[in-house]
């Protein structure tokens, strides 16, 4: 790693680290994705077998995963979009930072059940 | 680098005129023979003002798309190739996924170009998995595009 990465640490930098993570994670399912769709156009019972995938217990817990990625990473850009464009945005980025991270909590806490309804029903019936 | 300027504390105030000129300072970026022919343009201004728009349009996008596909109506329990067959009747829904297609991928691969040039400190390592990066996005947006637009409901 090249020196001096730790950098100044606090929100800044963990934001920073986290619009990073998320972001390379959204990148490869993206690919994923694309390649899964694809096969739409190679016969329905191909896809279907594919998209049984995306039913699998551990595989809905990553598509919520998946969410609460892309949730931050959106919560978040919007805030280095008000830090680079809003003339007060340098001044109020932490403010911002815990902001995005409340609507992140309350959104995924109530997301939790709809995304998830697939898995509970077929571990716990009806 | 201004070496030879009077330190600050043997004039308590200094007046730049006419006759005792400030000393000229060099703008850092000024583009000359000499600059590189990779940074003699705005490419990199363009690439961080498409991240930030393309930013603001994916918000809506694949916010739209996932609140469609795993959290409304039953959420993941519904997928499959009717789910999409149904969607896709819709030239919207097709202009929708085709829209997010390219502007994902796109905002995906500027965002990794941005990581490998920080990390990978080699020049043929940044130069092969760049090289990876471009033709997995190019391939992946052609092959994508091909499927919404010659997508057929009665394919069997």
């Amino acid at each position: 790693m090249p020196a001096g990465t730790l950098y100044r640490g606090r929100e800044g930098m963990w934001s920073w680290v986290a619009h990073r993570v998320t972001g390379v994670t959204i990148f490869f399912f993206l690919l994923v994705h694309v390649l899964d769709t694809v096969l739409v156009r190679v016969s329905p019972e191909a896809y279907d077998d594919t998209i049984a995938i995306y039913k699998n217990p551990v595989v809905n817990l990553m598509e919520y995963g998946l969410a609460a990625a892309v949730l931050f990473h959106a919560l978040n850009g919007l805030r280095l979009i008000a830090v680079d464009f809003w003339s007060k945005g340098p001044r109020y980025q932490k403010q911002m930072l815990w902001a995005s991270v409340g609507i992140w909590v309350v959104l995924m806490a109530g997301a939790f059940y709809p995304i998830m309804q697939h898995t509970l029903r077929d571990l716990f019936g009806s | 680098m201004a070496t030879d300027t009077t330190p600050a504390t043997a004039h308590a105030v200094t007046t730049y005129d006419v006759d005792n000129p400030a000393p000229v300072i060099e703008p850092p970026r000024a583009r000359t023979s000499k600059t590189p022919k990779a940074s003699r343009t705005n490419f990199e201004l363009y690439g961080w003002l498409f991240m930030r728009l393309s930013g603001i349009l994916l918000t809506v996008l694949v916010l739209g798309h996932l609140l469609i596909q795993l959290v409304i109506d039953g959420g993941v329990s519904r997928l499959g190739f009717a789910f999409v067959a149904g969607r896709w009747a819709s030239p919207f829904w097709q202009a929708w996924d085709l829209v997010m297609l390219w502007l994902a991928m796109l905002h995906g691969a500027n965002g990794l170009r941005t990581i490998i040039n920080d990390y990978a400190e080699r020049d043929q390592t940044r130069f092969w998995l760049k090289t990876v990066l471009y033709c997995a996005t190019v391939w992946t947006i052609l092959l994508g595009t091909l499927v919404i637009f010659t997508f057929d409901p009665n394919i069997r």
